[in-house]
This record gives structure tokens, C-alpha cells and sequence, in this order.
């Protein structure tokens, strides 16, 4: 008996791809798997951590939920170094109208996630037809300059931030709003990039000029783009804001911009898993790694180097590509 | 009070200008946005704090050597790191700040925060204009500032070397058929903005102490006034350096001190909406911001 070595994914790639024809569980299956990864280990596994890493695990969550949003702005080429732009304003918003107003978390925080969303858009809206670095620099400086605005002038609390918010009823119920908004953003924005729309803004990535001489307002594009990545952004501050009761500068601090990044860079960009990945092992690592203080971010740093250098397509595309050479004996008839 | 802001505001520019230099250069010659430049600057203010304090070198030696060491930082920043991802913008602004990011954050590790950490002044004492009192140092500042831009003016245009980066600047295919190579330039280009900010560091930490936080500051302002003036054009640096270090002067002195910080910040995002090349910029052309 002969037999040859045949990839898994060729008959079920060209059947899966543009028409949805599979002809076995099997291959259900082996779609289905790495897909169910995600589900099985945030609904499944989360729920029999111990207290300590429940907390470690929400504020993974959050990060994970910036980097998703840093991966959507950075598919229609929009650099955004200043993800803590969107955590602060959206924690402030929600801070504010729990504090000022006594909203309960169940309105503040969908409030704020469109409030901050559009916030944020508006912002950003004179500098959108900037490019690579440049829109870099200005999303860098904003945080640090509404930071030092709410310093000088003192206003929402000013350097001690607005204290004692309400927390959320039960501490499950905020583990698993955090659950369900992950997975909603990480299928939902995969699903939108592989639609037409998502063509659309994939091209303004490549090239954007070629986008624009086919008819198309590239500028309304990002605009919108902008806006889905500042609301997730900004679900993440208040939903952060309510489960630590407190609103104030830290949110605009540089950890919330840089870890996305890191966490982005070492999973693997436009991939919007990657950065979930990344966001996975960066978070748990550095709280491994809190007896060791300041010399956290000198290790996300130096991350952030390395993998440039040495692996810059990231974990998660590594990942897929070996998932996608698989191979399995068959008989030669 | 109008002359002291004045003459002080002038001082601010020249410590703008000084700043700014070093980060110019390595981004006019070799397109390479080096956001590790605060570390390199806050990195040489400690060393030379270290070798003058605790192995008690002179300190004409130990600020040379560190000078050097800076320049050797760059140096090997571009060998090991930039040269492996040249061109790609994002990965080299990420991978510089990253690094910046961690040698800041050893520095702050290894405690070095506090007043004892500050540099001496070249000579105390001070002058008095009309009823303005300068201390000798903030007059250096002036001097070494309009000195080190005459010195790189001459240097760019009767060197050698000086001709190579401006070469590789202009279009760096043309320089390569001539012979320029143009990661040996790119190398250079970065050790000396990297020396140039351990220059500014030993001529401006005397003013005040030596703290991490001084290194994102220095950062903001080099980029304010690069952005403002347009990245990679001396004239440019200049001018913008006068403008926002007045503005600054001018807000701390008739509004508040907390204010100063927002000056530069507000100055990048105004230019980089209203003229995205900046007010100078002839080099780059527009198309590679918008």
C-alpha cells in the first residue's frame, strides 16, 4: 500500500473560501476548532479561576478589548498610538455621569460608549487625512494634553479624579459583561474586515490613493472605522472606570497606549486574534512580574523590540500558518 | 517684567533649538523618527552624574566620554535595530520608542530619582541686564546653542561627511550611485543626534535635576518643534523654536506654570491640522503625511 502526505486545508480552503460547501463533519471540524478556542477558554475555563486571577483576568479583558480596537484602527491604516485617549474618555464620561448624576453602571456605560465613541471621533476628525507617523504623534500628544488640560484646570476632580463610583451588583456579572463584549468585538470586527465594506478599508491600508481614484470618500470610510474602534475604546474605559469605582488621569496614562501596541505587535497585527493573544500573555506576565515594579514596562519595551525585529508577522499568524500546514497520510490509489 | 520674559523666552527657544537639533538631524538624513531620543537624553545626564560622582572623574573627561557613549547608543541602535526594519515608518517609531521606553524605565528602577541628581554649572555667578538677572549657565546655553548651529551648518556644507548627509537627505538613490552608502550615513546620522542630545543634556540638566519624566518632556518638545517647523529643515527648527519657546515663556509667566507643557502639545496638533508640513519644510513633501 502507497501512501503520500496531503495538507488538510487545500479541498477544504477552496470549498470554504467564497462558498460555503463543506462535505464533512470532519471539516466542519477543522474549521470550527481554532474558531472555538476563544469561546470554550473565556465562557469555560475563566470561571474556575481563583479570586486574585479573576481580577488579573478582567483587566486583561480590557487591555485585550484596546488592542482589538488599536487592530481595527490599524487595518484602515490609522496608527493610533494613544489608546489611553479612548480608556480616559470613556472612564470619564461614565465616571462623570455616575458621580455627578448617579447613574447606575447599566446606563453609564452604553451612554458612554457612544458618547466617548463620538468624542473621540470628533477629536480626531482634523487630523484623519494624516498618515502613517504624523497621525501617530498627534494621538500620542492627545492623552498627555487633556492629562495636563484636567491638571491646570482642575476640572472633574482635577488630579484626584472622581472617587467612590458605584461598583457593579455582583462581581460575575461584570466578569462575564466583559466575556461576551471581548468575543462580540474580536468576531465581530473579524467579520466586518472580511466583508466587502471591510475590503474597502483594507485598501485604504494598501493604498489609499488607489482607493480614492476608484470613486470612493476614504475619509468617510475612516471616520466610521474611527468611530467603531473609539467606542470599543471607550466601552473598555467605563467598564474599566466602574470596576476599579474610581475615574481620573491615570486613564489617560501611557500604560493604556502602550500595552495594546506591545500586545498587538507580539500577537500579530490585523489579525485582531493576535492582539487578543498578545493581550493574554502580556497582562498575566507582567502581574507575574509585579514584585519586580517600574522594571514591568522596561520588559514591554524590550518586547516590543524584540518581536519588531525578530518576529514581526507576530504569534498569531505563525500560529495559523503551521495550523494550515497540517498534514495527514493518505492512500494513492 | 516684559524684558525678563523676553530675554528668558529668548533662553527658552535656545534650550528648544538645542533639544531640537539632534532629532532633526537623524530625521532630515535618515527619515528615522528616533523616539528614544528623550532616553538618550536623560540616559547621558546620569552617566555623566555616575562618573563625575561616584568614580569621581574630572569633569571635562566625563563629559566626553559621556558624550561618546551616546553617540555609541545610537550607533548601535541603528546597526541592531533600525537597519532590520528601514522604511517600514511604524515599526522603527515603535521599536525606538520601546527601547527609549526601557532604558527610562531602568533608570527609574534603579531609583535614580531625587534632587541629588542634578549636574553643575559651568560657572556660578550671574549678569545683570538692565534690572534681569542671568546666571552665567543660561548664558552658556545661548552661546553653545548658536554655536552648535553655526557648527552644523558648517559642517553639512565644507565636510565631507557633512556633504554625504545632505546627499542622502536630497535623494538617496543619486547618493548611491556616487558611492555613499547609505547605512553607514544612516549610522552616522544617528550617533550624531544622539550625541547632539547628550550635548543639550550636560548644557541644560544644570538648570534644574536630572528625572525620568524630563526624558518624555525633552521628547514632546523636540517633536513639537520638529512638527512645527518641519521635519528636517534647520530654518525651520529655528524659527519654531523662537516661536513656541516664547509662547511657553509667555503662558508661564502671565498665566500658569501648569500651562507651559500644553503650549507644544497644542502647537503639534494646530500645525499638524492647519499646515501638516510644517511652516519650513522643503524636503518632504506633502504627500507623505496626507
Amino acid at each position: 500500500m502507497k501512501r503520500r502526505k496531503e495538507r488538510i486545508d487545500r479541498g477544504i480552503k477552496a470549498r470554504s473560501e467564497d462558498i460555503f460547501a463543506l462535505s464533512s463533519y470532519r471539516e466542519m471540524f477543522y474549521l470550527l476548532v481554532p474558531r472555538a478556542i476563544p469561546v470554550v477558554g473565556l465562557l469555560g475555563v475563566a470561571p474556575f479561576l481563583s479570586p486574585y486571577w479573576k481580577e488579573v483576568f478582567i483587566s486583561t479583558a480590557v487591555y485585550a478589548l484596546l488592542a482589538i480596537s488599536w487592530d481595527l484602527l490599524i487595518s484602515a491604516g490609522l496608527v493610533s498610538l494613544g489608546q489611553s485617549l479612548f480608556y480616559g474618555i470613556g472612564s470619564y464620561v461614565a465616571g462623570a455621569l455616575n458621580y455627578y448624576w448617579g447613574w447606575s453602571p447599566l446606563f453609564t456605560i452604553p451612554v458612554a460608549t457612544l458618547v466617548g465613541g463620538v468624542l473621540c471621533t470628533v477629536m480626531l476628525l482634523p487630523v484623519l487625512r494624516l498618515r502613517g507617523i504624523y497621525f501617530a504623534m498627534v494621538t500620542l500628544v492627545l492623552p498627555l494634553m487633556l492629562m495636563r488640560l484636567v491638571e491646570a484646570t482642575r476640572i472633574l476632580g482635577g488630579t484626584e479624579g472622581l472617587t467612590g463610583l458605584t461598583p457593579f451588583p455582583n462581581p460575575v456579572t461584570s466578569f462575564y459583561i466583559i466575556q461576551i463584549a471581548l468575543l462580540i468585538a474580536l468576531f465581530g470586527f473579524r467579520r466586518i474586515i472580511d466583508s466587502d465594506y471591510g475590503l474597502v478599508i483594507r485598501g485604504i491600508n494598501d493604498n489609499d490613493r488607489s482607493v480614492m481614484s476608484a470613486g470612493i470618500n476614504i475619509y468617510w470610510y475612516k471616520t466610521q472605522i474611527l468611530f467603531l474602534g473609539a467606542s470599543v475604546g471607550s466601552f473598555a474605559g467605563a467598564f474599566g472606570t466602574h470596576v476599579d469605582m474610581f475615574a481620573g488621569m491615570p486613564g489617560f496614562a501611557l500604560d493604556y497606549s502602550l500595552l495594546p501596541v506591545a500586545s498587538a505587535v507580539v500577537g500579530g497585527m490585523g489579525t485582531f486574534a493576535g492582539p487578543m493573544i498578545g493581550a493574554f500573555i502580556l497582562v498575566p506576565l507582567s502581574e507575574v512580574l509585579r514584585a519586580l515594579g517600574a522594571l514591568r514596562i522596561v520588559f514591554y519595551g524590550l518586547f516590543l523590540v524584540v518581536f519588531i525585529v525578530a518576529l514581526p508577522e507576530g504569534i498569531f499568524p505563525y500560529m495559523q500558518r503551521k495550523y494550515h500546514q497540517f498534514e495527514r497520510w493518505v492512500e494513492i490509489e | 517684567m516684559l524684558l525678563g520674559t523676553l530675554v528668558y523666552g529668548f533662553i527658552n527657544s535656545c534650550i528648544l533649538a538645542l533639544v531640537a537639533l539632534g532629532f532633526n538631524l537623524t530625521f532630515g538624513i535618515s527619515g528615522v523618527a528616533n523616539f528614544a531620543y528623550g532616553a538618550i537624553y536623560i540616559f547621558s545626564g546620569f552617566l555623566t552624574w555616575i562618573l563625575l560622582n561616584s568614580l569621581g572623574l574630572p569633569y571635562l573627561l566625563s563629559v566626553l566620554i559621556s558624550i561618546l557613549c551616546a553617540s555609541c547608543v545610537g550607533l548601535a541602535m541603528y546597526y541592531l535595530i533600525i537597519i532590520r526594519v528601514k522604511g517600514l515608518a511604524l515599526s522603527e517609531v515603535m521599536a525606538t520608542f520601546g527601547l527609549g521606553l526601557a532604558i527610562m524605565e531602568l533608570f527609574r528602577y534603579f531609583d535614580f530619582v531625587g534632587f541629588r541628581y542634578n549636574l553643575p554649572v559651568f560657572f556660578d555667578g550671574s549678569v545683570a541686564i538692565g534690572d534681569v538677572y542671568i546666571d552665567y549657565q543660561r548664558l552658556i546655553i545661548v552661546l553653545i546653542a548658536v554655536g552648535l548651529t553655526l557648527w552644523l551648518y558648517l559642517f553639512t556644507h565644507h565636510t565631507k561627511i557633512g556633504l554625504a548627509f545632505r546627499a542622502i537627505a536630497q535623494d538617496e538613490r543619486t547618493a548611491l550611485t556616487f558611492g555613499i552608502d547609505s547605512d553607514r550615513i544612516g549610522a552616522l546620522s544617528m550617533a550624531f543626534g544622539a550625541g547632539l542630545a547628550a550635548i543639550a543634556a550636560i548644557v541644560i540638566l544644570p538648570l534644574g535635576t536630572i528625572a525620568v519624566e524630563g526624558g518624555y518632556e525633552v521628547l514632546i518638545n523636540a517633536l513639537a518643534v520638529c512638527i512645527v517647523g518641519g521635519l528636517g529643515s534647520t530654518v525651520g527648527i529655528l524659527v519654531a523654536s523662537v516661536l513656541i519657546g516664547y509662547a511657553q515663556t509667555f503662558t508661564a509667566n502671565y498665566l500658569e506654570p501648569h500651562w507651559m507643557m500644553l503650549v507644544s502639545l497644542i502647537a503639534i496638533a494646530v500645525v499638524l491640522v492647519v499646515k501638516p508640513s510644517g511652516l519650513f519644510s522643503h524636503q518632504k513633501e506633502l504627500e507623505e503625511r496626507i
